[in-house]
């Protein structure tokens, strides 16, 4: 095929790079350059290195936020794809009961994070939430402000109820695009109901999976409002994921070039993480294909 | 293998049918003899495919029975009745290899590793994937699919009954004489009962020994392609097999002749008074052109020569006409009358063909 070689296309594509640069390139750029540069005030900044780097290298509190950063996303992970893909396996496959579970499976999807937050926050409240008086009630010693499990639970089980809603929403998706002729095919080939998910669902569902995976991962990599909201990362610092410690570093201790650093690894880690989930997506599309 | 029996079998997908209207499948009996090849043919939507789940068991006929060797199996689940069914659209185990999912259907039913080795080898020499049988079936083509649809079908020799659910559409032509030889093949070596949905025709005619042709839900005639193509039980019979199909004139019955458009026809024999809506049917093959004298007046309209023969389309009073004429045989240059051979003629009342008065018909 003979392509016409025209370069004036590129400028085709500058709406899209001014817009990118705005929205970030540039603010990304003053982070970069809040990451290499010290001040001691009145807005006089002096170039710093790669100090604030090695700094945060070597901060053993990063290390932590990130251990418990990575414990949480694998955590929530494990449990919202198998519930996800569980729950999408269940649901009807058409009818007003389909939509009505899908309407139902919408809605926690819909509520804004710092609301999921406060509706958690008050749930568990030992003294009025419904969930804390309860445990506390039949004799569960349950209180998240105090309790590293609780806190760890209450955190966990709020994601999964916010989320997995998202995984199934997916999965349903997928389960939806196999035609009919597989099951009655499966049915007279005696194939099992494992068999049938194995051979036939799961393969079917793997694209919107890898996605819904990529998703969960990325956002729950990433989670602030949620936790914040609830136990404000406490108690201690059992639930300061990365987030709350960055926000923490940059606005509660106004350290911008350590915080500035730190960002600029977090995004890397974030980056470096999904590129790899990309990588492995596109070439489990390929491999079989010669 | 099994003889397959049909008792009063109707369906219907509402779950109060009130009228005859509201069933997908009407009332049928019927017995699919043992090791017998047949065609289910018939436009889209006139319930073969139901027919056929019906035998397979995926889906459970709301009225009647469905017996194998005599045994009542309506409620019996697909995996009791060790049925073989190949579906329209190809369907393969995309992570698995073309070896384990022709091996699929008889690992799931525990036989043992050197007698499924042996047998995948087999169906795989059969669908021509020898070479192939190794690598994953995602990313093969849609034909090379439906042949592993075929060979899982193919690989269960012990089965009662071979379904294929119009399994060439997708299959490129030169592929699918290919197929449909292996497919009679199989009948003829093994024997097993099969039925075989299309709503093509030339596949019909070619692969069954019996051909069931269906309308609107209801089987209209069961017979050998001859049957089917000399004595049409339904005008549908008519129009839908034969190429071009049957011209349908609606006419008035006068005992050993018909009136069309006011010019008599003479019958083959003697017809009862029909008070329905009478019509007689010709194939094309029966009409042959005149130049004045006797005859229906018609126009040719154009000629159509498909190498064989010669379709000539004709306008009579309105109505669409053919006719086909053997190789070389010229048109009349000025044809303005068709006439029929009366013993290409059959007579029907409201879309059914009845017989001649005072002569049985040779079933």
């Amino acid at each position: 095929m003979n392509k016409t070689v025209n370069q004036k296309a590129w400028f085709l594509v500058l709406p899209v790079l001014v817009l990118v640069a705005f929205s970030a390139i540039i603010p990304l750029m003053t982070v970069v350059n809040y990451s290499v540069q010290d001040t001691f005030g009145n807005n006089v900044f002096f170039w710093n290195g790669i100090r604030w780097f090695e700094d945060m290298l070597n901060s053993e509190r990063m290390w932590n936020a990130l251990g418990r950063q990575a414990v949480f996303s694998a955590i929530i992970l494990a449990i919202e794809v198998p519930l996800g893909v569980f729950v999408a396996l269940n649901m009807p496959k058409k009818g007003f009961w389909a939509s009505f579970c899908l309407v139902v499976m919408s809605l926690p999807l819909l509520i804004p994070w710092n609301v999921v937050g406060t509706i958690w926050q008050i749930f568990g409240r030992v003294d009025i939430g419904l969930l804390g008086y309860t445990l506390d009630a039949i004799g569960i010693n349950y209180n998240y402000t105090q309790g590293y499990f609780a806190a760890w639970t209450t955190v966990i089980v709020m994601d999964v109820w916010h989320w997995t809603s998202l995984v199934a929403l997916l999965a349903y998706a997928g389960l939806q695009s196999i035609p009919d002729a597989y099951y009655q095919a499966a049915k007279i080939d005696q194939a099992s109901r494992w068999a049938v998910f194995r051979y036939i669902e799961l393969p079917k569902m793997m694209g919107v999976l890898m996605i819904a995976i990529l998703l969960r991962f990325m956002d729950s990599f990433m989670i602030y409002t949620e936790p914040f909201v609830v136990t404000g990362g406490g108690p201690g610092n059992a639930t300061t994921f990365l987030s709350i410690d960055l926000v923490k570093m940059a606005l509660g201790q106004f350290d911008l070039g350590p915080a500035a650093a730190f960002s600029i690894m977090y995004f890397l880690v974030i980056l470096a993480i999904s590129w790899v989930f990309y990588t492995v997506m596109t070439n489990l599309d390929k491999r079989d294909v010669r | 293998m099994a003889k397959i029996t049909l008792d009063n079998l109707a369906h219907s997908y509402l779950p109060k049918p009130e009228s005859e209207d509201d069933f997908a499948l009407k009332e049928l009996n019927h017995d699919w003899q043992d090791g017998e090849a047949y065609a289910l043919l018939g436009s889209s939507g006139c319930g073969k495919s139901t027919l056929l789940n019906i035998i397979s068991g995926l889906l459970r006929p709301s009225h009647g029975r469905v017996l194998f060797d005599g045994q009542d199996v309506t409620d019996a689940p697909t995996a009791e009745r060790n049925i073989a069914q190949v579906f329209q659209f190809p369907v393969v185990y995309d992570t698995m290899t073309v070896r384990a999912n022709l091996a699929f259907p008889l690992k799931n039913r525990g036989m043992p590793a050197d007698e499924i080795a042996r047998r995948v080898q087999k169906v795989g020499a059969m669908i021509g994937m020898e070479a192939e049988l190794d690598r994953k079936a995602r990313g093969l083509t849609a034909d090379a699919k439906q042949k592993i649809s075929l060979g899982r079908g193919m690989v269960r020799e012990d089965v009662n009954a071979l379904l294929f659910d119009e399994p060439l559409t997708v299959i490129d032509p030169h592929m699918k004489w290919e197929l449909r030889t292996q497919l009679k093949k199989l009948h003829h070596d093994f024997g097993h009962t099969m039925i075989y949905v299309t709503h093509d025709q030339t596949e019909a005619l070619t692969f069954a020994d019996k051909v069931v042709v269906m309308y609107d839900g209801r089987v209209v005639q069961i017979g050998t392609p001859q049957e089917l193509f000399e004595r049409p039980a339904h005008t549908f019979v008519g129009y839908f097999i034969g190429s071009p199909g049957m011209n349908v004139f609606d006419a008035d019955i006068e005992g050993n002749a018909a009136r069309i458009n006011n010019v008599r026809v003479p019958l083959p024999a003697v017809y009862p008074f029909g008070s329905g809506h009478m019509q007689i049917g010709v194939r094309p093959e029966f009409v042959r052109l005149a130049e004045g004298g006797e005859g229906v007046p018609a126009r040719v309209l154009r000629i159509e020569d498909v190498g064989r023969h010669k379709i000539v389309r004709l306008d009579a009073a309105g109505q669409e006409v053919n006719a086909t004429l053997p190789e070389g045989a010229p048109v009349p240059a000025g044809a303005d009358r068709i006439v029929f051979d009366p013993a290409g003629i059959n007579v029907y009342e409201n879309a059914w063909r009845i017989a001649p008065e005072g002569r049985r018909e040779a079933a």
